[in-house]
């Protein structure tokens, strides 16, 4: 009983210290960890980037035909979303990135496990593969239009190349690397095969197989544009190599803001994900 | 005061193993030797010429310095490893790779980080554990070793005699035919060690097994053992083998204090190569001193 009051009282007296802090001063978390300090604080250069980019454009420091101002970017964006083409382009590269990226990142993790985990796979895959990564991605394009030519395969092939990559190294490395006491513990406990693998051996490098799938992301939207600026009728690599031919550099500033736009909030997807499997897998 | 709750289970109602009665096994090594290859092409023998037969339901302690392959052998009963040359037999077969006779209890916790103390613990239970036996026997056994209030948490939210006693239970688990033990108790302080012992004398009288437990500790041996062997080298020969194999009278609970196991005790720590009154004359190690590599 003694032990107990002991016990409660040490709480108690923790509280009161804490409400004593509380009165003399706001609830103490540091700047940095506040909600409303991390929003702005990185919406500072973007906006900051924004002012200067309209005043150098207001006080013609820069000829438009150079530099034009955010009101024409903007002014174009209407212009294109009235004709359909805002929405239709965006779609496109989006849906060319999510098919790319789910077909090149699903092949990573299976090649990966597959070197990851089997010393044969390690010595009949790992050496072509590297290679084949050693490869620069844009040297698949050519030989993709002759097999594919223009069309909706050969762009997600290439987008998919570019996602298995991140996902292949990273597994296949992180597999490697599991603490073999631990894969020892689970063996002695009756595990094999694929009971194993998801009890011990997929947990152990779920946080990692994360960062790899947002590193493919990333990559996926690399090889859209350069997949549809080099062959395309649609997608925002079209409407950056379209308006190069055209001089329309409004339209072209429109496409880089709008792919760091849909980068950003698609690897913001991946992101919250991965602090999910850090909290519970980490 | 948590502990409290494992005296009752000293009365023989199964503490941990409510309605199994498994059996235990007989565990016999013949001429068991193990070396390591090292550099240069050589290999540097570990142990050598093992031979003993322990009996169904007899604890068998095994006491030696660091480093003279108390884990190799227990690890190659388990099939965890394989012999150079000789044999294991449990239960008059040949152990085959991680036999499922047996269960590890690891000198290391070697939890799962992202499972609960829960989980874990519940890996150990044989397969095809009905769900709310094992259940209930993990609840129990989590009881048992103390760590109730912290059954939910993580491995990385506990203490490391608390993850080792997370590690005993998982073992207990699996209620094997023989149960290895590779020091459980290392990492624990005086007063819980001495209760952890108590458990697994009551785990062991209520369920029988045959255990084969590695120990530095010279006193737990003696209290907990029907029989110590102590590894050790003899002669010029590379690799420790059997240097020396007490049978210690009396049953258990056996009165710590006893004069006749003073005197065995003396025996031992000689042969660890401890002076009586203290002093270390080997360069090895003193036998107390929990030695737990984290
Ligand atoms: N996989 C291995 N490869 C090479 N040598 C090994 C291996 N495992 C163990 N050894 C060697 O075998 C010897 C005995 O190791 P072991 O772990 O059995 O000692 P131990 O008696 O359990 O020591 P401790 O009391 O410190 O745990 C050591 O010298 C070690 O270097
Ligand atoms: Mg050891």
């Amino acid at each position: 009983m003694t032990g107990n009051d002991t016990l409660t009282s040490d709480p108690r007296t923790a509280d009161a210290v804490g409400d004593d802090r509380g009165n003399g001063a706001a609830p103490t978390r540091p700047l940095t960890r506040r909600t409303w300090f991390v929003v702005v604080g990185g919406a500072l250069i973007p906006v900051l980037v924004l002012s200067i980019w309209q005043l150098v454009t207001t006080l013609e420091l820069v000829p438009v035909s150079q530099l034009p101002s955010p009101a024409m970017v903007w002014t174009a964006a209407l212009e294109l979303a009235q004709r359909g083409e805002l929405g239709l382009y965006t779609a496109i590269s989006t849906q060319r990135v999510l098919i790319g990226f789910a077909i090149g990142a699903g092949l990573g993790l299976v090649f990966g496990a597959v070197v990851g985990l089997s010393r044969l796979g390690d010595i009949l895959l790992a050496p072509s593969l590297g290679a084949i990564r050693a490869v620069p991605s844009l040297a698949w394009v050519p030989l993709l239009i002759i097999w594919l030519k223009y069309g909706e395969e050969s762009k997600i092939t290439l987008i998919a190349i570019g996602a298995f990559f991140p996902v292949y190294t990273t597994v296949s490395a992180a597999l490697r690397h599991v603490d073999r006491q631990l894969v020892e513990a689970g063996r002695a406990f009756g595990l094999n095969g694929a009971r194993l693998f998801t009890t011990v051996q997929l947990p152990a490098v779920l946080p990692s197989v994360v960062s790899g799938l947002r590193l493919a992301l990333a990559q996926a939207w690399l090889f859209l544009v350069a997949a549809e600026l080099l062959g395309a009728s649609m997608g925002l690599g079209f409407l950056l190599s379209d308006s190069q031919n055209n001089g329309r550099l409004d339209r072209i500033f429109l496409a880089i803001v709008l792919l760091a736009l849909l980068g950003k909030i698609t690897d913001s997807l991946v992101g919250l994900f991965e602090r999910w499997v850090n909290k519970r897998w980490g | 005061m948590y502990l409290a709750s494992t005296a009752p289970a000293a009365s023989g109602s199964a503490p941990a193993r409510a309605g199994t009665a498994d059996a235990a096994f007989a565990v016999e090594f013949e001429g068991l030797g193990r070396s390591f290859p090292s550099d240069r092409g050589a290999s540097r023998t570990v142990l050598r010429d093992v031979s003993i037969s322990v009996q169904p339901g007899e604890v068998l302690a095994i006491l030696g310095t660091s480093g003279c392959g108390k884990s190799t052998l227990l690890r190659i009963a388990g099939g965890l490893d394989s012999a150079t040359a000789g044999r294991v037999l449990i239960d008059g077969t040949p152990t085959v790779d991680f036999d499922d006779r047996t269960a590890v209890g690891f000198q290391e916790p070697r939890l799962l980080p992202w499972r609960s103390i829960t989980d874990n613990v519940a890996l150990g239970l044989p397969r095809g554990t009905p769900k709310a036996d094992g259940a209930a026997r993990v609840a129990r056994l989590i009881e048992l070793v103390g760590l109730s209030d912290f059954a939910g948490h993580r491995p990385r939210e506990i203490s490391g005699g608390m993850a080792q006693r997370a590690s005993l239970a998982r073992a207990l688990a699996r209620n094997p035919g023989v149960l290895l033990l590779d020091e459980p108790f290392g990492a624990l302080d005086a007063l819980t060690r001495l209760k952890m012992q108590d458990l697994l004398l009551d785990v062991h009288a209520a369920a029988p097994t045959t255990v084969l437990l590695v120990t530095h500790d010279v006193d737990e041996a003696l209290q907990l053992a029907d029989r110590i062997i102590l590894l050790g080298r003899s002669n010029e020969l590379d690799g420790s083998t059997i240097a020396q194999e007490i049978v210690v009278p009396g049953t258990r609970p056996r009165d710590r204090g006893s004069a006749e196991l003073a005197e065995l005790r003396g025996r031992l720590l000689d042969g660890l190569g401890i002076d009586r009154h203290g002093q270390a004359r080997g360069v090895e190690t003193t036998t107390a001193i929990p030695h737990f590599p984290y």
